[in-house]
């Protein structure tokens, strides 16, 4: 049985796997937005009784089969910044959200870290510094995305 | 206000159990390679995804493409006449050349060369992330695409094939940290390697002695050697040879022949040995 808002939810990661993978002219492609974690990042915020280290384990294996590295990859940074987030919800919903965005932009940064780590580790990748550009993106976007998706979660009361 | 987790495991012991599955899978994954099952279904299951990221620039191309002037079209058809005509004008000299090739090697007593049979697929997404250069086109195992396979475009090489999904195959490029292709030289005849640099449009050559014959802008065809890619495509040209004594070997550069970051169609090779052989949607292009 669903759970009421169960589809909503689902919506939301498939628009942002979506984003995720849109083929982009390569001048924005180096700054788009991490929208896979910011949608999973704000869920974490609002819900994190429901939306936890699960749904960031999932997610981070989707986004790892559709950048094609190597399973788990993803799966791990996701759910590093997810423990945080779901950890200090209380104190994260507190800050208004010029700070928050703040916050996205360090969890995005350390989720990419961590991923580029685990591709050091994997094969000796070499350091590309457009690949953490994202993160400033992200924070911005932050910005527009924390109140559409909450006029998302009000409008079809998900809970 | 709902508390966090009345029931169920606290965060902690979900993070180390979420953190364990990561590792494991990471392990499973690269090091012992057995996740290709899985991988096959992740790939199917993400297929729609793929496809509706495509979904509005598909639209937008064939938009543009209905309001073309019939100006236009009339010039492009005219180009592409000329172009046939070119092309088959130069078949003409291949037939030729394919059968004296053919009489020699009956004369030589050396094995026959078959011909390999081909399919174009569409590339539907680029992977964004710089650590891995990668393509996906729209070909998979029900087309009879598999694994190891070679992919080509109108001008040379370009990678090979590394998953298979149902609808859809990722293709690794030549230009990839972590692939190598075997190559000769067209003018000299010597065999060497090229690592992929992680930089499109970058191959280094491995392994290459200081005395070496070769020379900047010699054309670089695949050897066969591998036993992946089928020999004599082009690959790359050679863009500088720096012979730094202090250093074990020469550092040489080349450029790839295809535009790996314009890449639009790409033609998949079947050779006539594989296992796999291609389907075909409609009839038999090749």
């Amino acid at each position: 049985m669903l759970k009421h808002g169960t589809f909503t939810l689902i919506l939301t990661y498939l628009v942002a796997l979506v984003l995720m993978v849109m083929p982009m002219p390569a001048a924005f492609d180096t700054f788009r937005p991490d929208w896979v974690t910011l949608v999973l990042l704000y869920w974490v915020l609002a819900i994190p009784h429901r939306v936890n280290m699960g749904t960031a384990l999932i997610l981070g294996v989707l986004s790892d089969i559709l950048l094609g590295s190597v399973l788990g990859v993803h799966a791990l940074g996701m759910v590093v910044v997810t423990y945080f987030v779901a950890r200090h919800f209380q104190r994260f919903r507190n800050f208004s959200l010029p700070q928050q965005a703040i916050l996205v932009a360090f969890l995005i940064l350390l989720k990419r870290m961590i991923v580029f780590q685990a591709n050091v580790f994997i094969h000796d990748a070499e350091f590309t510094a457009s690949y953490f550009w994202p993160a400033f993106t992200s924070a911005v976007f932050w910005l527009w995305l924390f109140p559409l998706l909450r006029k998302i979660r009000r409008h079809f009361k998900v809970a | 206000m709902k508390t966090l987790f009345v029931r169920g495991p606290s965060l902690l012991s979900r993070l180390v159990l979420a953190l364990a599955c990561s590792f494991l899978l990471i392990f499973i994954d690269h090091r012992l390679q057995a996740m290709q099952p899985v991988r096959l279904f992740l790939n199917s299951l993400v297929t729609p995804v793929q496809y509706l990221a495509i979904l509005p620039e598909q639209i937008l191309s064939g938009f543009s493409e209905s309001i073309k002037t019939q100006d236009q079209l009339s010039d492009e058809n005219q180009r592409l006449k000329k172009q046939l005509l070119e092309l088959q004008g130069q078949l003409q000299q291949f037939q030729f050349i394919t059968n004296e090739n053919k009489r020699l090697r009956e004369l030589l007593g050396s094995e026959q060369r078959v011909p390999n049979r081909r399919m174009v697929a569409e590339v539907i997404a680029v992977a964004s992330e710089p650590f891995s250069q990668q393509l996906v086109i729209n070909k998979g195992t029900l087309s009879g695409v598999y694994e190891g396979q070679a992919v080509l475009d109108n001008r040379g090489i370009i990678g090979q094939v590394q998953d298979v999904g149902s609808n859809t195959a990722r293709v690794l490029l030549i230009s990839d940290q972590s692939h190598a292709i075997p190559l000769r030289s067209e003018r000299s005849d010597i065999r060497v390697l090229a690592q992929g640099t992680g930089e499109i449009g970058r191959l280094q050559l491995m392994f290459v002695p200081h005395s070496t014959g070769l020379k900047e802008g010699d054309l670089l065809v695949s050897s066969g050697l591998g036993g992946v890619y089928p020999e004599g495509y082009p690959v790359a040209r050679i863009r500088s040879i720096v012979r730094d004594e202090s250093l074990p070997f020469a550092q040489v550069q080349a450029d790839p022949i295809s535009a790996l970051d314009r890449v639009r169609n790409v033609l998949l090779l079947w050779r006539s040995d594989d296992q796999q052989q291609p389907i075909y949607e409609d009839q038999p292009d090749a």
